[in-house]
């Protein structure tokens, strides 16, 4: 594999950090939130900072932008120095004037950061208004430039689009034209691809990769994604609780990781090699699925409105103690199919069998018998738990509903409890004292408690660091193997499916376009579509677990 | 035994309620404002065991008697003790208001689970809380007292008419978004009933607005029953409420301000107290105020 990493030898300091420490205000005893880090970037430089949640790598990059919420944070020590300007220190209207014009940021979720009642081409022309001493005619012009630079399509469409008119790429093509139009020195990225879909992600990291190469750029780039450091860093800085443990360029790191939490890091990336082939157990059939369609909204009482196809045609089935995943990107309709076959929606047409027992069409009442077969978890652990119930409460909840006795439910809850790897006494408290993790093994021990034949995971470890989803993955790689329960596992993440599906579906528009094991789906997709996804997984030729490339699979 | 609490002075309690842990510390308005509103509540539910007079007794040679001496702030026009009225007033008033808040927040509640439960209910209970707010409560309150008869009973009813479709709309729309929330969708996979979902898991989300809007609808209510009862439709005018007096008193308040100025006075007075302690409430008990403190 080719990595970035070229030599820096020469080139000029552009951000240069020195002992920054943040703390908490008037709390001196807390651990600080950023302790003494130290990094430097050189012009043209992708520097990746990476690190689980909660690590500071958001803070860094506020700290260095000037907008650490006041009162909340505060810069306690250090030097941030943009080329030769100290930072720290400078009033609000000096840091206005350094933001745009010197250094520039753009966001996670392009959608909130874009003001959705103004048009796009405005907000751009709006930085160069309060920036740049130019005529109308000049900043019309130079906008236009610069989304022509970003690769947008039919910039003068879009130039009088709103936010919402856009895809996610687009919005975010526009986010990067706005940090880049006064060509500022530093660019920070914070996240800016995880809300994408993979092959948007890719085409958004070339772009970033492309505009850095033309105008010197050094880049700031923050990620929790080790595929997307790969493919874009120069060196990496790699945050712990507040510290930076090691710093080191991105091969070397990936090779011969220094520290133990860095090769924890790189180890609990999910690999793309498949799981090795499991002999089905039975061919017991726990979950059919037939030609299932959903159409949301139509009808429409005096109009006949026309409703929006989400997924046609769908077939599937799992058999007893199999795993089958359904990937796909956002508006593929994987979770349309999901939540169809747990009926918390109305399936359009088709069959949805659970134990042979045809539920598409039972009504609410003639359901509920049915419902303790098939159990969901869902992808955001701090809603998917009642906040004001106890987790006992959560737990027996299911069971009470068939008439077990509550102090027998509440029995079985501390044996689950056990099986999920969690004290006993956590039954007694509330899920806000428990971490995503955590909350997501309750929400996993809630859905088993009622002993079902098929568990829904509606993206269960999509919201949890990588350390994390590797603990969750293995907890119900374990489940299925003490309880036999079939698994429908729901992903937009290829790494993680190879971990744990048997078979796959990929769905792309409503639609199978590959339905195959999941050695074949990855090793040998026969779809464009499923070797488009393949190829734009980052790092796919790295073996991070192993800090060598990937062996070619015979 | 031994005595281990030390006597507190009043403005040690004081001080001690303003060091209340973080989350409670309110600041002395509102503690002011729930003093305040104490004392009024007390002295109008005890107003019978101490007012000097009977409030409904006319006594034809003592009209319009100066405030000091005997009478402490005079009497009205048919020679009937202010003070006793005033205090006695309160008892009206005040339960017009809480009954109202009650009755409406009641109704509202059970409206408005199931408009926001159920799709097909909303469409149609909906559109009959958008025509009745579309009729101005005072004209509606009038016409329904006139339609019944003047009692507390049909009062408080005209009043929490109009005030029940805000409620409706509060609730469904916290119903609204909470069903859309993964436990709830996790306790229909659970196989829990609906009567179940909507008390135990949608229900609570309503409470804490509702307890805000509770104390609004009090405050507004007692101010329309004083309304009414100033235009001649409110309660029968032989009882006392705050609004009745002042209406009894307009004619002649040239000539002893009193029997304008003490009935509004307690009336501004209270429903100032309740709004603060209700804005208090809200801050409190308002995640998305929280989330801006986070």
């Amino acid at each position: 594999m080719k990595f970035k990493s070229r030599n820096f030898e020469g080139a000029e300091t552009v951000l240069d950090i020195k002992d920054l420490s943040v703390n908490l205000p008037n709390q001196e005893t807390v651990a600080p939130i950023l302790d003494r880090i130290s990094l430097n970037i050189r012009a043209g430089e992708t520097a990746c900072l990476v690190g689980e949640s909660g690590s500071g790598k958001s803070v860094t990059s506020l700290a260095v932008m000037g907008l650490l919420p006041k009162g909340a944070l505060e810069v306690t020590g250090g030097k941030i120095t943009l080329e030769d300007r100290e930072l720290l220190g400078l009033s609000h209207n000096e840091l206005r004037h350094m933001r745009a014009r010197r250094m520039a940021m753009i966001f996670q979720e392009p959608m909130t950061a874009l003001n959705p009642v103004m048009r796009v081409g405005d907000q751009i022309d709006e930085v160069l208004q309060i920036h740049a001493d130019m005529s109308a005619s000049e900043r019309k012009a130079r906008v236009l430039d610069i989304m022509e630079q970003v690769h947008l399509p039919d910039v003068k469409r879009i130039y009088g689009s709103y936010p919402h008119q856009l895809s996610g790429g687009q919005r975010q093509r526009i986010m990067i034209a706005m940090a880049l139009v006064l060509q500022p020195k530093l660019l920070i990225a914070d996240e800016p691809t995880t809300a994408l879909d993979v092959t948007t992600q890719a085409q958004i990291l070339r772009l970033i990769a492309e505009l850095q190469e033309k105008q010197g750029t050094a880049v700031l780039f923050i990620t929790h994604d080790m595929g997307v450091v790969s493919e874009i860093a120069d060196t990496v800085h790699v945050m712990k609780e507040g510290q930076i443990v090691e710093q080191a360029p991105v091969e070397k790191l990936l090779r011969e990781p220094r520290e133990d939490y860095t090769q924890k890091l790189l180890k609990a990336v999910p690999s793309l090699i498949p799981r090795k082939v499991r002999p089905p157990k039975s061919d017991d059939q726990v979950l059919q699925v037939q030609g299932m369609k959903k159409i949301y909204g139509g009808g429409g009482i005096f109009v006949k409105k026309e409703g929006t196809l989400a997924a046609q045609d769908v077939s599937f089935s799992i058999a007893r103690g199999r795993t089958l995943g359904i990937v796909g990107e956002s508006g593929s309709g994987k979770s349309t199919v999901a939540r169809c076959v747990m009926r918390l929606i109305d399936p359009t047409e088709g069959e949805v069998r659970v134990d042979g027992n045809e539920i598409a069409r039972l009504s609410r009442r003639q359901l509920r018998p049915y419902r303790r077969f098939i159990q969901i978890v869902f992808q955001d652990p701090f809603r998917s738990l009642n906040p004001r119930w106890k987790v006992g409460e959560s737990l027996i909840e299911g069971p009470l509903n068939y008439g077990i006795s509550r102090a027998e439910a509440m029995k079985q809850a501390g044996d689950l409890m056990e099986l999920v790897g969690l004290p006993r006494d956590v039954l007694d408290r509330y899920p806000h004292q428990f971490s995503g993790g955590q909350r997501q093994r309750i929400a996993i021990a809630r859905a088993v408690a009622m002993k079902p034949d098929v568990l829904v995971a509606d993206e269960a470890v999509s919201a949890l660091d990588v350390s994390i989803q590797a603990q969750v993955l293995d907890l119900l790689g374990d489940i299925q193997d003490k309880l036999g329960v079939a698994i429908l596992f729901i992903t937009h993440d290829l790494r993680v499916a190879a971990q744990i599906c048997d078979d796959i579906v990929v769905m792309q528009n409503g639609l199978i376009v590959e339905y195959n094991s999941a050695s074949e789906v990855l090793a040998n997709p026969q779809h464009e579509y499923t070797r488009a996804l393949t190829e734009a997984a980052p790092g796919r030729e790295w073996d991070f677990a192993n800090f060598c490339e990937l062996k070619k699979t015979a | 035994m031994a005595k281990t609490a030390q006597p507190v002075s009043a403005s040690q309690w004081f001080l001690g309620a303003l060091s209340l842990p973080r989350k409670w510390r309110v600041g002395p308005g509102p503690i002011i404002a729930a003093i305040v509103l104490t004392v009024i509540v007390l002295s109008a539910i005890f107003a019978p065991y101490y007012v000097p007079f009977d409030p409904m007794h006319m006594e034809s040679t003592k009209r319009l008697q100066p405030p000091g001496g005997e009478y402490i702030l005079g009497t009205d026009p048919f020679g009937r003790d202010m003070f006793s009225r005033v205090v006695t007033g309160g008892r009206i008033s005040l339960l017009i208001g809480i009954g109202a808040a009650v009755i409406s927040v009641f109704f509202g509640l059970l409206i408005g689970l199931v408009a926001g439960f159920f799709r097909m209910a909303d469409a149609i209970i909906m559109r009959i809380m958008d025509s009745l707010m579309s009729i101005p409560a005072i004209l509606l309150a009038i016409a329904l007292v006139s339609l019944s008869g003047a009692s507390v009973g049909s009062v408080i009813i005209a009043i929490t008419i109009p005030e029940i479709p805000r409620v409706v709309r509060l609730v469904r729309s916290v119903v609204l978004s909470a069903r859309e929330e993964p436990y709830v969708e996790a306790a229909t996979a659970l196989g829990s009933s609906m009567p179940k979902i909507l008390t135990k898991h949608l229900m609570p989300n309503t409470m804490a607005p509702l307890i805000v809007q509770g104390t609004y609808i009090c405050a507004s209510a007692i101010l329309i029953e004083a309304i009414l009862s100033f235009l001649g439709a409110g309660v029968s005018t032989e009882t006392p409420t705050w609004g009745n007096i002042m209406a009894e008193g307009r004619d002649y308040f040239q000539i002893n301000p009193g029997l304008i100025f003490w009935p509004g006075l307690m009336l501004s007075l209270c429903i100032l107290s309740i709004n603060l302690i209700g804005d208090t409430a809200r801050d409190l008990l308002d995640p998305r105020l929280k989330k801006r403190e986070a």
